[in-house]
């Protein structure tokens, strides 16, 4: 027999031998009804086997690191746990970051576990499909790791208890799931761009740092270990962002119009969606680690141009909507909570005025807008509030078709104004809250029509708990819409005077003093 | 003597989220499976239709024949969330791992018998393209399964079929033979022993019914694969040489003992619940076995000559014990 040295593989043959060599083309049935996605979108690829493997991790190594990683993980999780953790924290208003963090993120997680499933299945490389469902899998940990770190939390905190009712009917978390729902729905190609590239690549570090390094800056261990937990598989997560992106770009020059156009779609979109993430940062976190605006500059324009910059030699500009993000890093976060703050009855975590010490920070990190604009209203917000006469809108908010934020954000250049926009189609007028969201939806209208808008649906009587009669005489839309979204009231409103703030301080007590 | 450790003691205002309470029907802790698993995948309000399959909502019951009043009646009795599949997988890979270093170290594979080697890598190592198609074919009814409970099982098979497909081209590499794997691709490609199997794994990839094709790959096809080639195959290569191939193929034998556990239970909680699953179960079981036996006839003849017949004989009646302890009649 003619022997070979099979141990003298390099790494890069082995990892060939143990993935794609592993493959063939299919003849009783034919490749293109196999992988029925891979052109219906217009990207062109003619050879597979160029796609440079971004890592090469072998089932048996993954299984390795991963069961190590896990082990520690849990083990901290208890001890944290049994040693009543939640009493260590800062300061008891962190609870709410937990609570914005549970219903918007373990959920998307779950989602983007889902999409790169479909994508470890219709990938018609093997390269990117095994690629595709290693992230799928370590997704399953993101979300589980997630729900196993806060689960202890809601056990004496309120507003986390519902959050899997809540994930598809609560009227703020629905910018997220539209953003996911939105790429799960595009093809394989565009999956790849808005979750792998816009969101794991350019977004990340925006989304990841601030929730962990919070955790870490407020005494939440769990939280804290479950997210440097995660940093090995998101580093594995964005070099296949970044793989994929080079990849299409490099099989056909026709790609490239296609794959800017969704650059921009979806670095917009993933924008919106941060809004939030930065009100947590400035507001929410009672220690800060640093402002929004100083993370979107060191995270996004630094990291990101650069990104781009390297990006340019395949003829990729820097998204349409950069200039817009970097002018809107002062205002976004303090718009958005003042938004909610104006909604005290609808949502699961409590909100407040700042103390006098962070609004001089927020002064401080914010010289050109914070005293110009947001001192002046959150003063008399709180005035009005000690006066008895405290902010409580109970209008439903106009919703932007495509991102499906409240529209509140200003006009660029104008910030005194609200920006609105509009399209018409098919008879019909749809509302934006930005010249890119309306872009996106010119786009791809008969997409974007569909989009579920709680503001619309609930005139509609779509949005009542089970069992009520919407054809009933007496029926008024919008009623029960606490039961609804199985809100508890204990959740709603102040964080001042909540049972959270009394709790915490009672049992803080009873664990330090004698 | 018990020693009594002292914790402060707070009590809780709740034990468990709402939608578990629900579940167990009284507020109580929830395991973490239970956690990572019940309830959590979107059933409404979803804002898009999928552009590939605009017929469907993203997850949708129709894409199955199979109907359910509660999707997480299909649960793992192993409670596999990713913490604990991942360590169960983590020890398997450590003993592998053993494995090949002691076969490695004391130069097992190179003395063995060349005749008895020649033979086992003819049968073993097209496998690893089954285990790919395995892979693929599980990813499929991940992607479209409704609810978490399947969904996340058969993701954490489709990666265990990567890694099966990944120690059979370790096995060729132990015995230091990279030309037979690639003796092996022809075979699975060209060779007439395997074309059948091939055609049963590549109609799965167009199969659209999830169901059917879980039913298919996991129940039919590698309920009769393994017993046949990682138990029966191996017990004719420990008795005719030694128990070489039997340590490299350790993984395989102990994946599908655990594995098995899972989808009996999965079939049975899914006959269980109405008459005409017990009947769409069956009609698919008894299709997908047959066209499995002649795939594998082939397969069974090149590793046992005459005695194939009476030993997949053997393997379909084992077959049909598991699916009437099922519930399932065929």
């Amino acid at each position: 027999m003619d022997m070979k040295v099979a141990k003298k593989l390099g790494l890069k043959e082995r990892y060939t031998l143990m993935t794609r060599d592993l493959a063939w083309d299919t003849t009783y049935q034919p490749m293109d009804k196999v992988f029925p996605q891979t052109a219906y979108e217009g990207i062109k690829i003619h050879d597979w086997d160029k796609w440079e493997d971004p890592f090469r991790l072998t089932m048996d190594a993954y299984w390795k690191y991963q069961a190590e990683k896990e082990r520690k993980l849990y083990a901290i999780l208890d001890g944290f746990n049994q040693n009543n953790g939640h009493l260590s924290v800062t300061d008891a208003r962190y609870m709410n970051v937990l609570k914005l963090f549970l219903g918007s993120t373990p959920p998307l997680e779950l989602m983007a576990a889902r999409g790169f499933s479909m994508m470890g299945r219709h990938m018609q490389g093997a390269g990117p499909r095994v690629a595709c469902q290693m992230q799928a899998v370590d997704e399953y940990r993101h979300f589980q790791t997630q729900i196993h770190s806060i689960s202890n939390y809601n056990k004496y905190y309120n507003g986390m208890d519902e959050f899997a009712h809540q994930q598809s009917r609560m009227w703020y978390l629905s910018d997220g799931k539209s953003f996911f729902d939105d790429a799960i729905t595009a093809g394989p190609f565009e999956f790849m761009v808005a979750i792998g590239f816009a969101f794991e690549y350019v977004l990340t570090n925006i989304l990841f740092v601030p929730f962990i390094s919070g955790a870490a800056y407020n005494g939440d261990m769990a939280a804290m270990t479950v997210g440097f937990s995660a940093q090995s598989d998101e580093a594995r997560h964005m070099t296949l962002g970044l793989e994929c992106i080079k990849f299409m770009l490099e099989q056909d020059p026709d790609n490239l119009p296609i794959v800017q156009r969704w650059i921009d779609k979806w670095t917009w979109r993933g924008t919106r969606k941060l809004a939030s993430v930065g009100m947590m940062m400035d507001y929410m976190l009672p220690k800060r680690i640093m402002s929004f605006k100083e993370a979107w500059e060191m995270y996004v324009e630094e990291n990101g141009g650069a990104l781009f910059k390297d990006l340019a030699r395949y003829g990729i500009t820097i998204p349409k909507c950069f200039g817009q993000t970097i002018e809107e890093k002062e205002h976004v976060t303090h718009q958005s909570w003042i938004g909610f703050y104006m909604k005290p009855q609808a949502t699961p975590f409590h909100t407040w005025i700042p103390t006098p010490d962070e609004m001089d920070w927020l002064s401080e990190k914010y010289p050109n807008t914070f005293d110009k604009y947001y001192r002046p209203v959150l003063e008399y917000l709180d005035a009005q509030e000690k006066a008895g006469n405290r902010f409580d809108n109970k209008t439903a908010p106009m919703n932007c078709q495509v991102c499906v934020s409240t529209i509140k954000f200003n006009e660029p250049g104008d910030p005194m104004e609200m920006c609105f926009r509009e399209s018409t189609y098919q008879g019909e007028k749809f509302h934006f809250c930005s010249d890119h969201c309306q872009e996106i939806f010119d786009n791809e209208p008969e997409k974007y029509i569909q989009t579920f808008i709680s503001s619309h649906q609930v005139l509609q009587g779509n949005c009542e708990p089970d069992g009520t009669d919407v054809n009933a005489a007496d029926f008024k839309p919008g009623q029960n819409m606490l039961d609804y979204w199985k809100l508890d009231k204990r959740a709603l409103g102040d964080f001042n005077g909540s049972e959270d703030q009394k709790n915490f301080a009672a049992w803080r007590e009873q664990a330090t003093k004698n | 003597m018990a020693i009594d450790l002292r914790t402060v003691s707070i009590t809780p205002l709740r034990q468990t989220f709402g939608h578990l309470a629900r579940r167990m029907g009284a507020d109580k802790p929830a395991s973490r499976y239970m956690e990572a698993t019940m309830d959590l995948q979107p059933v409404e309000n979803y804002h898009y239709r999928p552009t590939w399959e605009p017929q469907y909502e993203i997850f949708d019951t129709r894409r199955t024949a199979i109907t359910m009043k509660d999707w997480y009646a299909l649960k793992d009795p192993r409670q596999y969330y990713y913490g604990a599949w991942t360590l169960a997988r983590g020890k398997m890979q450590e003993v592998a791992e053993g494995d090949f270093d002691l076969v490695d170290e004391l130069g097992l594979a190179a003395a063995y018998p060349a005749a008895g080697k020649e033979q086992a890598l003819k049968v073993f190592l097209p496998l690893r393209h089954v285990a790919w198609a395995s892979n693929l074919n599980k990813a499929f009814v991940s992607s479209y399964g409704y609810g978490i409970a399947i969904s996340q099982a058969t993701c954490y098979a489709s990666m265990d079929q990567l890694g099966v497909a990944q120690y059979v081209s370790r096995l060729g590499l132990a015995c230091n033979d990279l030309d037979a794997l690639a003796a092996a691709k022809t075979a699975w490609l060209e060779g007439a022993e395997w074309q059948e199997l091939r055609r049963y794994v590549e109609d799965l990839m167009v199969e659209k019914d999830w169901f059917e094709v879980l039913v298919a790959q996991d129940f039919a096809l590698e309920g009769l694969l393994y017993p046949l080639i990682y138990e029966r195959f191996n017990e004719k290569l420990n008795a005719d040489y030694s128990p070489v191939f039997s340590m490299l193929t350790r993984f395989q034998r102990e994946w599908f003992g655990e594995t098995s556990k899972w989808l009996d239970a999965v079939l049975k909680a899914t006959a269980a619940d109405n008459p005409e699953n017990k009947a769409q179960l069956a009609a698919w079981i008894g299709k997908w076995r047959e066209r499995a036996l002649v795939a594998l006839k082939p397969v069974a003849v090149l590793a046992f000559g005459d005695e194939a017949e009476a030993i997949l004989g053997e393997l379909a009646d084992n077959l049909n014990a598991r699916a009437a302890k099922a519930g399932i009649a065929l």
